[in-house]
């Protein structure tokens, strides 16, 4: 791979953009990097972990994204430089510090990388969290190409610096997870010694010259914007369109404007610096047209900064047509392409665009919706989850009181769809099912009869869900908390956790026990193994009928694709084709129709179950569920 | 070599698990080992598998381009499963797109529940042909299998990739990014992944 640890200042290499702003923090001399794993962002931390040791760092995996600003800021106020990241859910759990680190200000250069996932592809919403930096003043940077992710990260500690405010750059799913030619700079070497000034404490209160101050560095920073290379025009002198735009947008707006023939009609203003807005710069550009048309992911920022801008300079500007998110010319909500952005652009202006003959569309678009059958997102085949589901299910009916699953943040959030049996219920943030499950827990008193069951895994329980546990125990809540055991932060790429035994950078930690913290917190706590089904299933009936207080059970499997990087299969399964009666059965395919582990196949010859060998992970899960004792499995 | 259109659009797709990213990334590393300008665009993000997922390579002489191929602009479409290989045309195909197609089946569990039908190979085969301007086909799941682990099947076919002679990629190449993203330990059945690959790959 191309490290980005190597110092070769003038070579190109291909990196993703996570890896081109951890290059740009190395670039920039950080010391201490810190973040809770989350997509799209969890690769910045990630690789600088990988080259902690050599270039002289401290990179950790906090357990939630509040405590990783805590430790970057602390860093900052020692003088050193810091880095933390976070994706846009992460920002949330983070805000409670940072509006109030906005009125300490820092000292070192402290960079606050937000990672937004328009769609929500890998995430429960699909917030947009440019918000924070209005909220908080804060200096707001949008990179749109690889290379911009690498500078603008390093401009950013500098900028942090001369204002002594954390500075935030707001990356999204095509500029994180988007690779591309990155030419690379010096590394430093050294840096300053850190030292608490004792003589600055780092107090909000009180809050109101704290606040005045706050505003005297964000007007600077209103001057320093203007001077950035981070926004720029390119198009003819007079534009019959303006097309104004950040991030992913820029990219998607050049590729329709060189798409549909009209370098010499649009023109594109690329902003770079999206809060506080260059006015000046922006002013200027906003003279060449009379029509303006926004391109942003995901909330109307970036066009109703503008607008106002505009608002205060309206008599100067004269009477100007805005195209966007408020007039419907582009979709308020999801991610965008280039389809989208060509679109917008070919209707405003009037003009025809066919990228393919219309022949081949209607061939195409046939055979497709012909022969092509959906995919369905499931968990991977072996997954312990699917497992845990199952006895869920199973033990859920036999209890027969309408019981039901709350939930949170995880793989394990595919729980609410067909490959979890649809068992889960409510999805919202981290630790919520556990939340939620307090308050449901106190409900048997004005009459709920249904048991209450909440899921969290692993890693989520250490970021958000102990306060809920706390909470149930003091509050004297009865539920049952299943804890998803799988031994990594799986979701997001397997990161360790305080559970693992090791820390980010490879090195042996204390695994913080999850059946003392449990039982610490007064919990009443069982360990089984999710693969032991029957075993699962009469514990889990067990606990519910155990009418008092919180009960814990720690559902304790690793990931199978973390064990698969470990060990060989624990099993050899295969179907004998004489014991599966196919049809016949009356178990009404359980293996494939209900159970639709991905390792499985219905063969549509003989009408009878195979294994997949492709596919098979060989926990042997199947075969305890099959009523004819048609799977067998043999350890490996 | 150059490049007969620039940028030069490749789409590696296939069913999540497969290994796309990695194959786009070997791949992207070995044409900016050459000098090109790449833009690679994935669509992936939570790590569990089974769902259809794409990387979209730009190879440009010049210039950087957007991570997301515009419709119906595909040059090259390398599809890891057959289903999926139709599945991406439909929004990214058009008469002059080039297809090399891995023909083992990977079921979604829609199909395994028998909520819908996984169609015949040869007719998803037949539909590629009729939709694209050459095709090649190869099992490459199957000789991963007889290597002794499906995890090959993307390097595989990256071995075909090289052996149809569409873009500037050569052995030499593979084996020097190969050397540096890869354990050491790993580097020998690679190799041999890609040789098998380039071995059997045909034009259908």
């Amino acid at each position: 791979m191309s490290s980005i640890a190597q110092n070769a200042p003038g070579k190109t290499v291909l990196l993703m953009g996570n890896e081109a702003i951890a290059r740009g923090a190395l670039e920039a001399g950080v010391k201490v990097c810190a973040a809770y794993p989350g997509n799209p962002s969890s690769e910045i931390i990630g690789t600088l972990a990988k080259v902690a040791g050599e270039m002289g760092l401290h990179v950790e995996w906090s357990v939630n994204e509040k405590v990783a600003l805590e430790v970057a800021a602390a860093a900052s106020f020692a003088g050193l430089r810091g880095l933390c990241a976070m994706k846009q859910n992460g920002l949330n759990v983070a805000s409670d510090f940072l509006l109030n680190l906005n009125l300490t200000g820092i000292g070192g250069g402290l960079v606050l990388v937000v990672a937004d996932d328009p769609s929500g592809v890998s995430s429960s919403n699909e917030e947009d969290s440019r918000i924070y930096a209005k909220l908080g003043d804060l200096p707001l940077l949008e990179p749109a190409t690889f290379q911009e992710a690498k500078e603008m990260t390093k401009t950013a500690f500098e900028i942090s610096e001369q204002l002594g405010l954390p500075v935030l750059i707001r990356s999204v799913t095509r500029v994180s997870h988007a690779r591309g030619n990155v030419s690379l700079d010096e590394l430093p070497k050294g840096g300053p010694k850190p030292r608490f000034d004792l003589s600055r404490p780092r107090c909000a209160f009180p809050a109101l010259p704290n606040h005045k101050l706050l505003h005297e560095r964000f007007n600077k920073a209103k001057q320093m914007v203007e001077e950035l290379p981070f926004n720029l025009y390119r198009g003819p002198e007079k534009p019959e369109l303006l097309v104004v735009t950040s991030g992913s947008g820029y990219m998607y707006s050049l590729e329709a404007v060189v798409n549909l023939g009209l370098r010499d009609k649009v023109g594109i203003l690329k902003m770079g610096t999206t809060w506080p807005l260059p006015e000046n710069f922006l002013l200027k550009n906003l003279k060449k047209t009379d029509r303006i048309l926004f391109i942003e992911e995901v909330d109307p920022f970036l066009e109703n900064n503008v607008k106002e801008t505009y608002a205060q300079n309206c008599i100067a500007l004269g009477l100007k047509s805005f195209f966007g998110k408020a007039s419907k010319d582009v979709p308020e909500v999801g991610e965008l392409n280039p389809e989208i952005v060509t679109h917008a652009i070919q209707k405003l202006l009037n003009i025809s665009y066919e990228p393919r003959p219309a022949d081949y569309v209607q061939r195409v678009h046939e055979a497709a919706s012909e022969i092509v059958p959906a995919r369905t997102l499931g968990f991977c085949a072996g997954c312990p989850h699917r497992a845990t589901y199952w006895a869920v299910k199973v033990a859920l009916v036999l209890d027969g009181r309408g019981g039901f699953v709350l939930g949170d943040i995880g793989c394990y959030s595919l729980g609410a769809g067909p490959s979890g049996f649809g068992q889960m219920k409510t999805l919202h943030a981290m630790g919520s099912g556990a939340g939620l499950a307090c308050g449901f827990g106190q409900l048997d008193r004005f009459g709920l009869e249904q048991p209450v069951v909440a899921v969290c895994g692993d890693s989520t329980f250490y970021h958000a869900a102990m306060p809920a546990l706390v909470n149930a125990y003091y509050n004297g809540s009865n539920f049952l908390l299943l804890l998803l055991d799988n031994n990594a932060t799986a979701m997001t790429g397997f990161q360790p956790h305080p559970g693992t035994g090791s820390t980010a950078t490879g090195e042996t930690a204390p695994v913080v026990d999850l059946k003392a913290v449990c039982e610490g917190f007064g919990a009443r706590v069982e360990v089984v193994d999710p693969f032991d089904v029957s075993a699962t299933v009469e514990t889990i009936l067990k606990l519910l009928q155990d009418e008092k207080g919180v009960k814990v059970l720690i559902l304790k499997r690793d990931c199978a694709l973390v064990s698969a990087k470990k060990q060989k299969s624990l099993y050899k399964v295969e179907v004998d084709q004489d014991r599966c009666l196919g049809e016949s059965c009356g178990c009404n395919r359980l293996c494939t129709r209900i159970f639709k582990c991905p390792g499985l196949m219905w063969d549509s010859k003989t009408e009878k179950a195979r294994i997949d060998e492709a596919i098979c992970t060989g926990c042997g899960v199947c075969a305890e569920i099959c009523p004819a004792s048609a799977i067998q499995k043999e350890v490996a | 070599m150059f490049l007969s259109k620039d940028p030069f659009n490749i789409i590696i797709g296939g069913v999540g698990g497969q290994g796309n990213v990695l194959a786009s990334q070997i791949l992207g590393e070995m044409l900016v080992s050459q000098g090109y300008v790449i833009t690679i665009g994935e669509t992936y993000g939570a790590s569990q598998r089974g769902g259809a997922v794409m990387s979209h390579l730009r190879i440009s002489t010049k210039d950087q381009f957007s991570p997301l191929i515009p419709e119906g602009q595909c040059d090259l479409l390398v599809s890891l499963e057959p289903v999926e290989g139709l599945r991406i045309l439909d929004t990214y195909g058009n008469p002059r797109v080039m297809t090399l197609l891995n023909t083992r089946p990977i079921h979604p569990i829609d199909v395994i529940s028998g909520n819908a039908t996984y169609p015949e190979v040869s007719i998803v085969i037949s539909k590629i042909k009729e939709l694209s301007r050459r095709v090649w086909t190869l099992n490459a799941t199957e000789i991963a299998l007889e290597m002794g682990d499906p995890i090959f099947s993307n390097i595989v076919m990256l071995g075909a990739l090289c052996a149809i002679g569409v873009l500037p990629i050569d052995r030499q190449g593979f084996e020097t990014i190969i050397r540096d993203l890869l354990p050491s330990r790993l580097l020998e059945e690679n190799l041999k992944a890609f040789d098998k690959g380039r071995e059997k790959v045909q034009e259908s």
